[in-house]
């Protein structure tokens, strides 16, 4: 059979493809047939979170910080409960990273404040002495891109069913909102009032004038997200 | 007329082979910056504060994995291919204008593409996933370069002389599907600027699956990224190489039945050891665990076969630098793959995820077992594609020490720092507080973060000396009068 296959080469290639394509067939699709459902209290990310993570990916923090907590007793006395899946539900893409040159970031909203974080991101080595990780002056500088985060916000709703501008239910067992601009000026608006609430918290005075001026540095940005990851 | 050896077309070749040359001392380098910030976190402004987003370790890592893999390794493994192709299947791309064509097409469309993504990954435009950063226009890009190597591999089958596919054949047709369905799935994504109606930037992109389901599909496609970039096609190469340069037979075709078939099921089930202790679910993290193990047997396959090839020849490996490279390759790529499904069972991977130890096992594969496969081939193909002689044999071999000390340095202190800091995060004083802070754990990697860098530094001033050596033999003006046939030109 072999000595066949090898002078017929179309017939081989079949072979492989059948061969190869097997294990993810049988791996992989029948967890598409359930839909991750999300925890009681995740919540679709806002506009400016949003617009935080897609800093977060920019400037790969995924390539240092993982964010997954194993079911360990040192992960979870380090970082706090270990992961659920449905916790990933609005997670496109997931960051769960591979190596953990900085510590896990899963739940990082739940013990660092905005004030933290700004100070951290100017100079690392401030706040955490022998830190190696680089300064992100830049974020300081840069403006997010609201325009985009908003843009996948109406993409995942309408194509995923995200549920924004609908009730969530929450752990206490009220419900939460999350809501969307109906229009892109609408959604910058409420990324803006979003930002000013980061900014009472922030000493940065461009920072600050920026975002009275209608600007939103990535920082704000990107502090946002770290805030909402719990 | 049949009488006469064919005459081959090198065209291709030659262009993937100097851009092989080229990547490789770019990615590697950028590698070796990597290390030592690391190691010296300063150096993350090492061209001024101005400069900071661009020379900062996370763009940088990301232009390191990707311009390695794809870059220096593709580029290789085509440089190959088209080198390969030609004279296993017995007809020459110049009998073919569409032939000639296609290669062409495929080198140059691939070279702007490359430069396209270095750019964007330098301007932080990337999807996150590992090996697979890159934004749906490109991903249309690459599926076009693909398709193109596709079409030469199809056309040259379909005009072959020679009959029975050779087992390097096997391994390249492998290497082609597996990609394209790996590249394919899990890339499947919506462009935002057209899910939204026109809004933002028209490059970004969303995932089509979200969380775990992205995470199950991103390691099958990373894993076996691996499989069929790092592995498959190198296989393809030695398989071809190692029995030219030693002039020895391949020991055992039914080894080779074996390795192959068993490589192309086992491989793609493994990805799961990426998701050890994740909230995949427990029978696909067992699977990882238990297929990783099963991987040794045809991996150990090829690489027995290839140490068998030199029964009897011994000699040849201390006489032959190439021959050195291509059996110390074959002895890592063992190695590495022992090392690894020791990390997948899952006590151990318990330590070693998160940590430098998994560095440490993909260094050992890629520096050792490709890096020193597209050192050989190279060296093999040089002298036949130029009608020259290599330059220094003696510069190869200070080359293959200082590259193989380099090696040893790297792993070896990646093995400690991954250890250590998996140790560390999990260690529990009397009390049962936790022992360490994490900054603990970084602060006492510095010295092995300092060896890991002087390693790298070894391993590119050899590869910087080895494109020195290749240089020297192209413009050298000695010209073989015929094309060296089965000798080696390293014979004693």
């Amino acid at each position: 059979m072999f000595h066949w296959l090898e002078k017929n080469p179309f017939a081989f290639a079949v072979v492989v493809i059948v061969t190869i394509a097997f294990a993810g067939l049988v791996e992989i699709v029948p967890h598409f047939a359930q839909q991750a459902r999300p925890v009681i209290g995740t919540t679709p990310y806002s506009t400016l979170e949003l617009a935080g993570r897609h800093v977060y990916i920019k400037n790969s923090c995924n390539a240092c910080h993982s964010q997954l907590v194993r079911p360990f007793k040192s992960e979870t006395d380090r970082y706090g409960d270990y992961s659920l899946s449905g916790e990933y539900a609005y997670d496109r893409p997931f960051l769960w990273g591979s190596k953990r040159t900085g510590p896990d970031l899963m739940r990082v909203g739940n013990y660092r404040t905005t004030d933290w974080h700004e100070n951290h991101m100017k100079d690392p080595a401030s706040v955490v002495p022998g830190s190696i990780m680089p300064a992100y002056g830049w974020m300081f500088v840069n403006e997010a891109d609201i325009d985009t985060s908003y843009a996948e916000q109406l993409t995942v709703a309408k194509f995923f069913g995200v549920p924004y501008n609908k009730p969530v239910p929450m752990k206490d067992g009220s419900t939460k909102i999350i809501k969307m601009g109906a229009t892109v000026e609408e959604a910058r608006a409420m990324a803006l009032a979003e930002a000013k609430l980061i900014t009472a918290d922030m000493k940065n005075q461009d920072v600050k004038d920026a975002v009275e001026n209608g600007k939103i540095p990535e920082i704000v940005a990107i502090i946002a997200y770290m805030n909402s990851l719990k | 007329m049949e009488d006469r050896p064919l005459e081959y077309d090198y065209s291709v070749t030659r262009l993937f082979m100097m851009n092989t040359i080229f990547v490789g001392i770019v990615g590697m380098l950028v590698g070796v910056i990597l290390a030592w910030q690391m190691a010296y976190p300063e150096l993350n402004t090492f061209l001024g504060e101005g400069l900071a987003e661009y020379t900062n370790f996370s763009r940088l890592r990301v232009l390191h994995t990707d311009s390695v893999i794809y870059g220096f390794v593709l580029s290789a493994v085509w440089a190959s291919w088209y080198y390969i192709g030609q004279r296993v299947l017995k007809v020459s791309m110049a009998e073919s204008r569409t032939l000639m064509i296609l290669g062409k097409l495929h080198f140059w469309i691939y070279f702007a593409a490359s430069a396209i993504i270095v750019v964007s990954l330098l301007m932080g435009i990337t999807t996150s996933k590992e090996y697979a950063e890159f934004e749906w226009p490109l991903d249309l890009g690459i599926t076009i370069i693909w398709l193109l190597w596709g079409a030469g591999i199809a056309g040259l089958i379909a005009i072959r002389r020679e009959k029975t596919l050779y087992i390097s054949i096997w391994y390249f047709i492998a290497t082609f599907l597996a990609v394209a369905m790996l590249h394919l799935f899990n890339n499947l994504e919506i462009p935002t600027y057209f899910g939204s109606g026109g809004i933002g930037a028209w490059y970004h992109s969303v995932s089509m699956y979200a969380g775990t389901n992205d995470a199950l599909v991103q390691w099958w496609f990373g894993h076996n990224a691996v499989a069929f970039v790092l592995t498959t096609p190198i296989i393809a190469m030695i398989y071809y190489f190692l029995p030219k340069e030693s002039g020895q037979a391949i020991y055992s075709y039914k080894l080779s039945l074996l390795a192959f078939w068993g490589l192309m099921f086992v491989y793609l089930w493994a990805g799961g050891h990426h998701l050890l202790y994740s909230t995949v679910p427990d029978w696909v993290q067992t699977m990882g665990s238990v297929f990783s193990v099963i991987l040794i047997l045809p991996s150990w396959g090829s690489a027995i076969n290839m140490l068998l090839t030199m029964k009897g020849e011994w000699q040849q490996v201390a006489a032959s630098p190439l021959i050195k490279f291509m059996i110390m390759g074959s002895t890592f790529y063992m190695f590495s793959t022992l090392e690894g499904p020791i990390q997948a069972i899952k006590s151990v991977n318990a330590i070693a995820h998160f940590t430098d130890w998994i560095i440490g096992h993909v260094h050992d594969g890629a520096l050792g077992w490709v890096g020193f496969m597209v050192v050989a081939a190279i060296y093999h193909m040089a002298p036949r594609l130029f009608n020259r002689e290599i330059y220094s044999k003696s510069l190869m071999a200070a080359q293959f020490w200082i590259q193989t000390l380099g090696i040893v340095l790297y792993f070896t202190s990646m093995w400690i720092a991954g250890i250590t800091q998996g140790m560390m995060w999990r260690a529990h004083d009397e009390f049962g507080n936790l022992a360490y802070s994490f900054i603990d754990t970084v602060e006492v990697l510095h010295p092995y973060f300092t060896i890991r860098a002087v390693g790298g530094t070894l391993y590119l001033i050899g590869f910087i000396m080895f494109a020195y050596n290749i240089y020297k033999t192209t413009s050298a003006r000695e010209v073989e009068a015929s094309e060296l046939q089965n000798a080696s030109p390293m014979g004693a």
